[in-house]
């Protein structure tokens, strides 16, 4: 391999990389606002200068090629004058709004400031002022003045998002971002223009205003708004989950996500229509009892019912040790072959970037724990048919919510004897149900998730339910979260009763005489591992932050 | 055992007190002739200085209300934890003010730390420190309680102007 030295390191490098990715692949960072390692090189915001031996002046870079031999310095004393040189430049008509601006905490400006700048300003004159408050699209807020003209905005919506709606109007000193006349900034990937601005030029309009990035904790979790599992961070502020970003994973989203899936995937969690502790429906009166109650009502009405008689609906929303337990439970105290899950497929909404037909995040997680129909037993449409006809008396349904699917469906559930149904929010099924157990959602509970192409990753939990305390079960935790009592309002956010669903089976097993008995996710997961050679040799830390490919989907992943 | 003298031991007119109670009395004579500054509280108040810190409070305007833009800096700098703030969008030129700004009197130290970092002059220390509740719910102040007209608070801003 070439080498190169950087302050008098010496490094290996790949042929045709440039000195910022050399140096990056080695953890040397040079400073930069304008280069993205997945944007083409623009090479205009100047503060990655760096000193090349046996090269007249300063170069950038990120647009310069390593070569063998190469002598570069980044913190020669050349290099940090001109770094202050750029910074005081940016700085010249950059507004001191700090204090009401939503980057600030995690602004490279700011960073860069504090490293690199004078600390100091020598400019006297009036500042110049551009427009503020433009809303480029429905989601993305434009303030002209804070902007660095990196160009990464625009860059990213032509090359990633293949949407061209930005540019620069105005080149000169009163460079602006404008779209294009007519058009709207309104591709599904607007908001990654937010996490990849460098200053707060570009704000969230869902976000906006809503919290201080530093009172907020960040957990490593996986989006479930679709099949793809894009990695992300979930942003929790007392209880209350504020914003997701993504996380980089280069094998599975490299560095965004959807809209959609951005804004859409936890207000759920936030929502007044949790179900919060267990209801029961006698003679048409809904009563909420705990959750231990609910579980023995649960137990006492279904052991009646024979295999033949019942169905069992796993869930491609929920976790694999959620339909691991559900698959367990049916087989061991019911004997039940009934047992398949709805599948959520929309050909209509993909594309070749993130989004994929498959609107559930764990499809194939569902289907290899054990979610489909014994010997001889039913499938999803089977069952359906067999509830119109009165042969399956009793429904247990996980996490899902058939009756919104149709009306033939909703019809078919009236006809149940019972119908039991494990629930996150208040929903069309919830309504018919006569017994419901609050599930907890997929931000307050530990899990796998296997996405389209059989890599296994792993959610964490964000949100506390009545059950958990953020300190003991290692979740990550807010400088509020640490310091805040039960008399402090913002610290104590409500907290919903509710478990997870494999944690429900677990207690309707142990009542109903049964055998399975888990404590943790993670003890649902080594089971899963000892009975199914698909996950052999794994454990939680095997699959770690970025997750873990599954060598039985291999080939599932060559054809898609 | 031997006796052990100390460096000061009384001399002899020490020793007699008499002089020394008169030197006693005559001080408290003085005294007596001297201005009172003892305060029949709470029929009397006192009216402190400018640099008191009372209760930490937020300045109002005439025409446009709170100053404060909900930046939250005395929010994060609070070594109590005491303040609360959660900002909302407005359409006016500032863009961002207080849904909600809270202070817990109880956690509060009177440090006045919020004071200083405010880039607004928005919060100020107060010469108000009559504080009494009889629950924790009454000690957490809202927006009600803490926005006070700017010109009750001149004295205060005036004093900020010259030594902060």
């Amino acid at each position: 391999m070439p080498k190169l030295t950087i302050n008098g390191r010496e490094i290996d490098f790949k042929q045709g990389q440039t000195v910022i990715e050399a140096a990056k692949d080695n953890g040397i960072e040079i400073p930069h606002y304008c280069w993205h390692p997945s944007l083409s090189v623009s090479g205009n915001c100047r503060v990655c200068l760096v000193e090349l031996e046996k090269m007249p002046k300063l170069v950038i870079a990120c647009s310069t090629l390593a070569a063998e031999g190469m002598v570069v310095h980044t913190q020669s004393e050349k290099t940090l004058q001109a770094r202050n040189a750029v910074m005081e430049f940016l700085l010249i008509n950059h507004p001191l709004d700090c204090p009401i601006c939503d980057e600030a905490g995690e602004c490279k400006l700011q960073e860069y400031a504090f490293d690199h700048g004078y600390g100091e300003s020598r400019f006297d004159e009036m500042k110049n002022r551009k427009e503020k408050r433009v809303a480029l699209g429905p989601r993305i807020m434009f303030d002209g003045d804070r902007c660095i003209s990196c160009s990464r905005c625009i860059r990213f919506s032509d090359e990633i998002a293949k949407a061209t709606q930005l540019t620069f109007v105005q080149r000169g000193d009163r460079v602006t971002i404008k779209t294009f006349p007519g058009e709207e900034f309104d591709n599904p990937y607007t908001l990654n223009t937010v996490d990849i601005c460098p200053v707060g030029a570009l704000t969230s309009r869902d976000f906006r205003f809503k919290a201080r990035v530093w009172d907020m904790s960040e957990t490593k979790t996986i989006c479930p708004g679709c099949s793809r599992g894009c990695n992300i961070e979930m942003w929790v502020r007392n209880n209350e989950i504020l914003r997701l970003t993504p996380r980089e994973n280069l094998e599975v989203n490299e560095y965004w996500m959807c809209d959609w899936g951005r804004l859409n995937t936890f207000k759920f969690v936030n929502a007044r229509n949790r179900i919060d502790g267990a209801l029961i429906r006698e003679n048409e009166v809904i009563t909420k009892v705990s959750v231990e109650e609910g579980i023995s009502k649960t137990a006492q009405a279904i052991q009646k019912y024979k295999a033949s008689q019942i169905a069992f609906l796993g869930s491609a929303f929920a976790t694999c040790e959620d339909n691991f337990s559900l698959a367990k439970f049916a087989k061991e105290s019911f004997s039940a072959n009934n047992i398949d899950f709805i599948r959520y497929v929309d050909e209509t909404n993909q594309d070749d970037i993130l989004i994929k037909p498959d609107k559930t995040p764990n499809t194939l997680g569902a289907k290899s724990t054990g979610i489909k129909p014994g010997n001889s037993g039913l499938n999803i449409h089977e069952i359906f048919s067999e509830i119109k006809k009165g042969n399956i008396k009793a429904l247990f349904v996980m996490e899902d919510n058939p009756a919104a699917i149709s009306d033939d469906y909703k019809n078919a559930l009236k006809k149940l004897e019972l119908l039991i149904v494990l629930s996150v929010n208040e929903n069309e099924t919830t309504e018919l149900a006569d017994i419901v157990l609050p599930a907890a959602a997929y931000a307050e509970k530990n899990g796998t998730f296997i996405n389209f192409e059989g890599r296994l990753q792993r959610i964490r939990p964000a949100v506390v339910t009545q059950n958990m305390e953020r300190s003991l079960d290692g979740m990550s935790m807010s400088r509020l979260d640490k310091f805040g009592t039960k008399y402090d309002s913002w610290a104590s956010g409500h907290r919903v009763d509710a478990q997870p669903s494999w944690k429900l089976i677990s207690m309707l097993s142990q009542k109903l005489g049964g055998k399975i008995n888990y404590q943790t996710a993670e003890d649902v997961f080594d089971d899963l591992v000892k009975s199914n050679k698909e996950f052999s040799g794994l454990d939680y830390d095997i699959i770690g932050e970025k997750g873990t490919q599954l060598d039985s989907f291999i080939k599932v992943k060559e054809t898609v | 055992m031997a006796v052990k003298r100390r460096k000061n031991d009384l001399n002899i007119l020490e020793k007699l007190y008499i002089p020394e109670i008169a030197k006693g009395m005559a001080l408290t004579l003085k005294n007596m002739f001297r201005p009172r500054v003892t305060m029949q509280y709470p029929e009397v108040k006192f009216d402190p200085p400018a640099s008191y810190r009372g209760r930490p409070v937020l300045v109002e305007e005439p025409e446009t209300g709170e100053r404060c833009v909900a930046c939250g800096l005395c929010s994060r700098v609070c070594p109590a934890l005491a303040i609360e703030v959660q900002a909302a969008e407005t359409d006016r030129e500032k863009e961002r003010y207080p849904e909600k700004f809270e202070i817990n009197m109880i956690r509060c130290i009177f440090c006045g730390f919020c004071e200083e970092v405010c880039p607004e002059e928005a919060i100020v220390m107060s010469k108000d420190y009559e504080l009494v509740y009889t629950n924790r719910q009454d000690a957490i102040y809202g927006k009600d309680k803490l926005l006070v007209p700017v010109e009750e608070l001149q004295d205060r801003l005036d004093y900020l102007r010259n030594f902060k």
